[in-house]
């Protein structure tokens, strides 16, 4: 029986890839294992090793070919002592006919279609005439360390797979090659020791950047992060600040299960001594990173994995920073405030522009800082819409969402006449499966279906 | 580079032929099983993490060996051969890995969280180290109720540098608990090899400070694994503490799914696969003894292939899982 190699999916959000080179020709014999291809993915260039054994009987896709669709046939094997001519040539729509199934993709269109429209609106602080260069999101993270650390000497990357990796998610890539083992640390899988080494180190005068591979993992060093990074300055008097960088992706990624997609947004939130930072766009990513570098306190920087591989606008300014805790209005509306931080702000944006088509004005709020809390702006703006929706990626108890409703009425939003809205996870771990993790996490209909209860009777 | 895992010795038993043919067949289960998963992966069906097995068989499969009934048993996220090693249902865990509900956790864990309560087969961790002191504190539920059963704590080199995992020595020892410590060293953390992080690269000696007794074992070799397995627990069983195994083994595959492995040459993956492969060298000794032919050892492996494709084409038949699911399991109700 003839059977069909697939143009495999080698990570959970790889899409299409490069045919990069075959390595076994026509009618070489080949065995498990063996490695017959080499594709280029969205991350790197991967071998394709053989699952069946048999002859390489037909190759449908030649090297070089670009876009080549995730379980498009690229091959055909015949087992032993079958007839290779027997094999009949695939039609030419073999290439786009099979789709891709895994629920990562889906995601990953979904996170896709949050690039933003308006690039000035995004950053309303940058001035006119500014032009932009298109960088995804984990080049333009990259960038701000490789700024921060041509500054200053002092600082430094430390973490695990960081340097000769290039990093997990490649956020580090190339900083080995500039800065050198120095400057740019790998780690043991010792979270809760190397964060409390950062921490040691910027007692002694560095400015270390301290990456967790992900934030899930940094449980293991929120001690450290808690106990001796936001509460040192405080208990010496004032002697002793902690200037370090905690950063890596938080929340939610593809499909990888309860324990490794958590939105620790909220749990830092609630710690004084620190501040907490949670980006959407690269360009505002960047700013906020050089100014986390920069800033004499322990900063806690989350960023998203899905959004990685995600290009924006980045503004060609030389050294453009944003202060931490003020948030930022990128749509203006009249009806509706959407309120978001990372990865919900496309959805927002999203929302938006579903809710215009329906004849609804919404206003979207990047709220980049959780802490300090721009509750500043966010009144400003529900003062105007008189209705309020915040979305997030955490559970909403004791979460994000609840902190800016309780806070809005201290600061004035009593005079709001519509129900708020809050768009959280479930209440439950996020589960595997993934119509369950669709159902979990909270997404642009969500938002458009809070707003438009929020904007009944309008 | 890391220095190429230990050179062949390969024990040479007299083999019995039901023990000899049963480690075959475990083991060649592994083998395919993890290889349709990744071409399932491939394709779009397995979602997330997925870190395979292949190449590290006989280690699972020589301790396992040295098991009774109630034993238990605990490991990280690369846990798909233990679970068949305690025979689990191959249909149940390749369901578990395309997420439906006829998956162990009946979707809701994945590769890296899977759970057998009649298997003892305590998970299927998805945090590195975690699972050391939870397989401790499974040893100290066996001592504490009076039950001469063991655990045996699987853990990675990488693992191995977690400062969780001292604090169970420490107690472990101190409290002589059943437990033992299966080091699997398969010379790579993610991308960085022992000697870029570890340094006491001989990790079986990381248990003398705690006065635990250690010892470097070919995990290459299902009878070389299995004769350190009964010596370790013996000693665990009969009452005298924690005991360490150093598994010298090797993954085949990247990390993960997506690891471009590019820290390693290729030549260094060919080697071992044609010099110290675990299937290989006891598919050797089984014909060179005469145990079985190639052709008895070809059935095997066309049942297993039957197994494995019978698990795959269920693990796709298989149901998502109910959407009102999403809300069960979160808390136990409190008996009245
Ligand atoms: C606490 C924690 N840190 C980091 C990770 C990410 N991670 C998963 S596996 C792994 C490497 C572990 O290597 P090792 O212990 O040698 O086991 P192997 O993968 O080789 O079986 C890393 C860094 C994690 N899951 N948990
Ligand atoms: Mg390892």
């Amino acid at each position: 029986m003839a059977v069909d190699i697939l143009m495999p999916a080698l990570s959970p959000t790889m899409e299409e890839g490069t045919l990069a080179k075959w390595l076994k020709g026509e009618g070489d014999k080949v065995e498990a294992g063996d490695v017959i291809a080499e594709i280029e993915t969205d991350k790197a260039t991967m071998e394709v090793e053989a699952v069946d054994e048999g002859t390489l009987a037909k190759i449908l896709i030649p090297e070089g070919t670009e876009g080549v669709k995730v379980n498009a046939v690229i091959a055909v094997l015949t087992e032993d002592g079958e007839d290779a001519s027997a094999v009949s040539a695939p039609a030419e729509s073999d290439v786009e006919k099979v789709t891709p199934v895994a629920e990562p993709e889906v995601l990953e269109a979904q996170a896709a279609a949050d690039a933003p429209a308006a690039p000035a609106l995004t950053n309303p602080d940058i001035p006119e005439g500014t032009t932009f260069t298109k960088t995804v999101l984990r080049d333009a993270l990259r960038d701000a360390m490789a700024e921060e650390m041509r500054r200053d000497e002092t600082v430094f990357v430390m973490g695990e797979e960081v340097a000769e990796y290039q990093g997990a998610y490649k956020v580090t890539r190339e900083l080995l090659q500039e800065f050198g083992p120095r400057r740019v640390v790998d780690t043991p899988i010792t979270e809760h020791g190397f964060a409390g080494l950062g921490v040691g180190a910027a007692f002694g005068g560095l400015r270390p950047i301290v990456e967790f591979m992900t934030f899930n993992f940094a449980m293991q060093a929120i001690d450290q992060i808690i106990n001796s990074a936001a509460k040192t300055l405080y208990m010496s008097g004032g002697q002793m600040g902690c200037p370090i960088v905690f950063r890596g992706p938080n929340a939610a990624a593809s499909r990888v299960g309860a324990q490794h997609s958590q939105d620790y947004a909220a749990w830092y939130g609630h710690v004084p001594g620190l501040k907490v930072v949670a980006p959407w766009d690269a360009g505002s990513a960047k700013a906020l990173l050089k100014s986390a570098i920069r800033d004499p306190n322990p900063v806690v920087f989350l960023e998203h994995e899905l959004l990685y591989g995600l290009e924006y606008d980045v503004p060609d300014l030389e050294d453009y920073t944003l202060p931490i805790g003020k948030a930022a209005v990128i749509r203006k509306g009249t009806d509706v405030t959407l309120v978001g931080y990372s990865r919900m702000v496309g959805f927002a944006m999203d929302a938006a522009e579903q809710l215009a088509a329906e004849g609804i004005s919404a206003e979207v709020i990047d709220l980049r800082s959780i802490r300090p809390l721009d509750m500043d702006t966010i009144v400003q703006s529900a003062m105007k819409t008189n209705r309020l929706v915040t979305a997030e990626e955490g559970w909403k108890h004791m979460g994000v969402g609840g902190e800016i409703d309780a806070g809005g009425p201290e600061q004035g939003l009593d005079s709001l006449d519509a129900p708020r809205m809050r768009v959280p996870q479930n209440e439950v771990p996020l589960p595997y499966a993934g119509n369950l993790e669709d159902m979990s996490l909270p997404n642009a209909g969500d938002i458009v279906a809070a707003a438009k209860a929020v904007c009944e009777g309008m | 580079m890391a220095k190429a895992a230990t050179p062949k010795r390969r024990s040479s038993p007299k083999l019995k032929k039901d023990e000899a043919l049963k480690y075959y067949r475990d083991m060649v289960l592994i083998r395919r099983f993890e290889e349709r998963a990744g071409q399932l992966y491939g394709m779009g069906k397995i979602a997330g993490f997925c870190h395979l097995y292949i190449g590290q068989e006989a280690v699972v499969t020589g301790m396992q060996a040295c098991l009774k009934e109630g034993d238990q048993v605990i490991t990280g996220y690369r846990d798909h051969g233990h679970m068949l090693a305690c025979d689990m249902d191959p249909r149940g865990v390749m369901a578990e890995l395309t997420g439906r509900a006829g998956g162990y956790s009946r979707g809701k864990g994945g590769s890296m969280h899977m759970f057998s309560r009649e298997k003892n087969f305590f998970g299927g961790h998805g945090i590195v180290g975690a699972q050391v002191p939870i397989g401790t504190g499974l040893a100290f539920s066996n001592k504490y109720l009076g039950k001469d059963n063991v655990c045996l704590a699987y853990f990675g080199d990488g693992a191995a540098n977690q400062g969780q995992v001292y604090e169970a020595f420490n107690m472990a020892s101190l409290w002589e608990l059943p437990v033992i410590y299966v080091i699997e060293n398969n010379m790579y953390a993610m991308g960085t090899s022992v000697e870029r992080h570890a340094s006491e690269t001989e990790l079986y000696k990381r248990g003398i400070s705690f006065e635990i007794a250690g010892e470097e074992v070919d995990g290459m070799d299902v009878y070389a694994v299995k004769k350190a397995g009964e010596k370790a627990v013996k000693h665990a069983r009969s009452g005298r503490g924690p005991y360490i195994l150093e598994m010298k083994t090797y993954r085949y595959r990247g990390h993960s799914m997506s690891d471009p492995a590019k820290y390693r040459k290729r030549e260094e993956v060919d080697d071992i696969r044609s010099h110290n492969d675990p299937i290989d060298g006891l598919k050797e000794q089984i014909v060179a003894q005469n145990i079985a032919s190639e052709e008895d050892l070809k059935a095997i492996d066309k049942e297993i292939r039957a197994i494995v494709k019978d698990a795959a084409d269920f693990s796709l038949e298989s149901p998502e899982p109910d959407p009102a699911e999403l809300w069960t399991d979160v808390l136990l109700p409190v008996e009245a």
